[in-house]
């Protein structure tokens, strides 16, 4: 039995600037109803790529809950499947993303559309208490409440408007910095 | 627009304000006969549950942060523990992941092997939570029966690869070694036998007159609900809504293989704890026909270069577990360690379900709701 | 001969005799049907606490079946039970719940501790909420290692503490 060394480049592209490289058939309908979220927020909304059935927005973090709000009235989308917190220490500032998907629309079951915000990061923190905070999506995705509660302890992010910002999985008396975050090294890392 | 965010009746009567005292804590906690590896705070009003308050973390070993400081390849073992008898299908978006950052091919025996294995470790899954499900409501034949017949599939298991759980047996680029030459003689006998065997499970456990008074309008979730709360897998398949990652977007050959879903209408635990049942006997179906179309000869591993890494990218791949779509999200800096993994796993999409579908059940009621939301408190802390 | 020997003055020393004896003749026997009893019903508290427990219910399923050495898997309370098998990895909010379980059982007790993270911490010994080993918060037993065991290795475990009681003194 013969194991052959095979490299094939990626088969997407980078940046959305260049179209008539990516394949044929697909982005043009994520183009479609990214364009119609687009349009209507023209200048608060950035697309980062489009990606075949994946693709990714990025909102200023104040604009966020009116564009969640669009899309869960004029979009298919009905649910948030998961959401990202990250870390960026050299950009100051923390960004979270929502996955959000759709189980009514047929057309719609393979798309994945990303959102992401960012909130500045500071180097000390104190959660709850200082300038790290963020509009929190539940009224529009209710599935978001355990996720945002879970970025809540991992990275000290406050949700305004989450009734219930409070520890999920860690330990009660955990009093030191939120782990996820990039200056907390887990012990001899 | 309809109403966000659901509320369920509860049944008249009830209060849920502790006025003179007559609200009581309890904690059905993390030794309990029937909570498994967790905490739920249960007020209650009599014998019925006003609120309930799930506590996890108990098992949170920081799957997330360890994944940073180890490369892709050492990443393997640590990211099958969370559900160490399903580890291929927990692995699988992970590994689906890495390939698309790295940009290499899987050669098509190597899919057929994945797919074989995926499928028998969610037989095994599935078996052992019928089983727990049986020991939870008092039914000692119910764990016994399924615990012994998942042996079958672990024996097989290990013939493949080597080891009764935790296997690592898929890398980026394809399976770590071949199955054995006589593997596919072996495989359909047990399977045509397994599929016999648990077809006699209506008898003890589906078909029990006690067994349904006990979960039938137990615990019921509606169609919308079901949606809004972001549900899925077998929660969602058993309150009307037909989502199957498998069938919707297919990966590796699931897109060549016939895959049926099943989809109950009534939404209650009794429907919950049939979809898998169902589920299981359409795996038999499609190990045999991946055994038939597997081509015979071919490589199964297309070989790495050592430090695999990936330029600034980032991909979300998704997956169906035994417990729902489990998908990985990763976002790579050009290093040999991922900057993020984050894995959403099926069994922490569905735990917002129970908070609310406890509100107004009897107390009593409680094991069969709980389990029945096809939860695995070690996936769900990572 | 009886009552010469037995006056008024020495019957008390008379009865501390016969407690001697007795208690020397009956002590090997008497403790050694105290072990027998003890370590042929072993009755385990029901906590999981993590992976392990996977492979803990595999040992007690018709293959490898763990009650034929008396441990059943008793669901009453803990204050029936003198065993505590600690299955796998204990995080930092485990830890307390795990020390008053222990508190909570009455004497004879035992522990297992099964797996490599409950021996050193094992797979996940740098993490920010594991414990490593659980030597600190629990006197073990016995030590079964792997990751996770195999069932028939923590019958070999089982087996061992069995010889273990053996030769322990009745209290």
């Amino acid at each position: 039995m013969s194991t052959t060394e095979t490299k094939v480049p990626p088969k997407h592209t980078k940046k959305e600037t260049v179209p008539e490289k990516t394949e044929d058939t697909t982005p043009a309908f994520e183009k479609s109803f990214v364009d119609q979220i687009v349009n209507q927020f023209s200048d608060d909304i950035e697309i980062e790529y489009i990606k075949e059935n994946r693709t990714k927005l990025k909102v200023k973090k104040e604009k966020i809950v009116d564009v969640a709000k669009f899309i869960k009235d004029n979009t298919p989308f009905d649910h948030a499947e998961s959401v990202t917190g990250v870390d960026f220490p050299d950009d100051k500032e923390i960004g979270v993303t929502y996955h959000l998907g759709s189980y009514t629309d047929p057309d719609y079951s393979k798309q994945v559309l990303a959102l992401a915000t960012r909130a500045p990061r500071e180097e000390t923190p104190n959660p709850g208490n200082d300038s790290t905070k963020l509009p929190s999506l539940r009224n529009m995705f209710y599935s978001v409440e355990f996720h945002e509660r879970e970025i809540f302890e991992m990275l000290g992010v406050y949700f305004d408007g989450h009734p219930d910002n409070r520890r999920l999985l860690l330990p009660e008396d955990w009093a030191d910095l939120p782990p996820l975050r990039k200056d907390f090294k887990n012990k001899g890392r | 627009m309809t109403e966000v965010i659901p509320t369920k009746q509860m049944p008249p009567g009830l209060q849920v304000e502790n006025v003179d005292d007559r609200i009581m804590t309890l904690n059905v906690g993390p030794q309990h006969p029937g909570s498994g590896h967790m905490r739920i705070i249960v007020k209650i009003d009599g014998d019925y549950i006003v609120d309930a308050d799930p506590d996890p973390g108990y098992v949170h070993r920081g799957e997330e942060k360890m994944a940073e400081s180890r490369n892709y390849i050492t990443n393997i073992p640590h990211l099958e523990r969370p559900v160490i008898h399903d580890s291929c299908n927990i692995l699988y978006p992970y590994v689906l992941g890495v390939e698309d950052l790295v940009g290499i091919e899987v050669p098509e025996r190597a899919k057929y092997v994945r797919v074989i294995a995926a499928e028998l470790n969610r037989c095994i899954y599935i078996q052992y939570w019928l089983a727990i499900y049986g020991i939870f409501l008092g039914h000692s034949t119910m764990f016994m029966w399924p615990a012994g017949d998942r042996e079958l599939f672990i024996d097989l298991m290990e013939k493949i690869t080597g080891a009764r759980v935790t296997h690592a047996y898929f890398i980026p680029g394809g399976v770590r070694n071949d199955i054995p030459a006589n593997f596919e003689d072996v495989c359909l006998r047990q399977v045509n036998y397994f599929e016999k065997r648990i077809k006699e499970y209506a008898d003890i456990f589906y078909d029990n007159p006690i067994l349904k008074a006990r979960t039938e309008d137990a615990g019921v979730l509606s169609r919308e609900d079901a949606i809004r709360l972001g549900t899925t897998g077998s929660v969602l398949r058993a309150s009307g809504v037909d989502y199957d990652v498998r069938i919707k977007e297919p990966y590796d050959v699931y897109d060549e293989l016939d895959v049926h879903t099943n989809v109950l209408k009534e939404g209650d635990s009794y429907a919950r704890s049939k979809v898998p049942w169902l589920d299981m006997l359409e795996s038999c179906n499609i190990i045999r026909q991946a055994l038939e179309k597997m081509p015979k000869s071919g490589s199964i591993r297309t070989k790495l270069k050592p430090n695999p890494k990936g330029g600034i990218d980032e991909v979300y791949r998704r997956v169906e577990t035994g417990r729902g779509a489990a998908g990985c999200h990763i976002i790579s800096r050009e290093k040999p360690e991922p900057y993020r993994l984050k894995l959403s796993v099926g069994s922490f999409r569905n735990l917002i379900a129970l908070p609310y579908l406890l509100k107004g059940e009897k107390l009593g009621n409680m094991p069969a709701v709980y389990w029945s939301l096809n939860y695995w408190p070690v996936e769900a802390d990572r | 001969m009886l009552k010469e020997l037995v006056t008024p003055q020495n019957a008390n020393v008379f009865v501390g005799k016969l407690g001697d004896i007795l208690y020397k003749a009956l002590d090997q026997p008497l403790g050694m049907a105290i072990n027998w009893g003890r370590m042929w019903s072993l009755w385990p508290v029901h906590i999981e606490t993590a992976c392990c427990s996977v492979e803990f219910g595999a040992a007690s399923s018709p293959r490898y079946d763990v009650e034929r050495f008396g441990i059943i898997e008793a669901f009453g309370s803990l204050r029936q039970c003198d065993l505590v098998v600690v299955q796998g990895t204990i995080t930092r909010k485990m830890a307390p719940r795990l020390r008053l379980v222990y508190d909570q059982m009455p004497e004879p007790k035992y522990v297992i501790a099964m797996g490599a993270c409950a021996i050193t911490g094992g797979l996940y010994f740098d993490s920010y909420n594991v414990l490593p080993g659980i030597d600190g918060i629990l006197p073990v037993d016995v030590y079964v290692p792997g990751c996770p065991p195999r069932p028939e290795t923590l019958i070999q475990g089982c087996m061992l503490l069995q010889e273990k009681i053996k030769r322990m003194k009745a209290r």
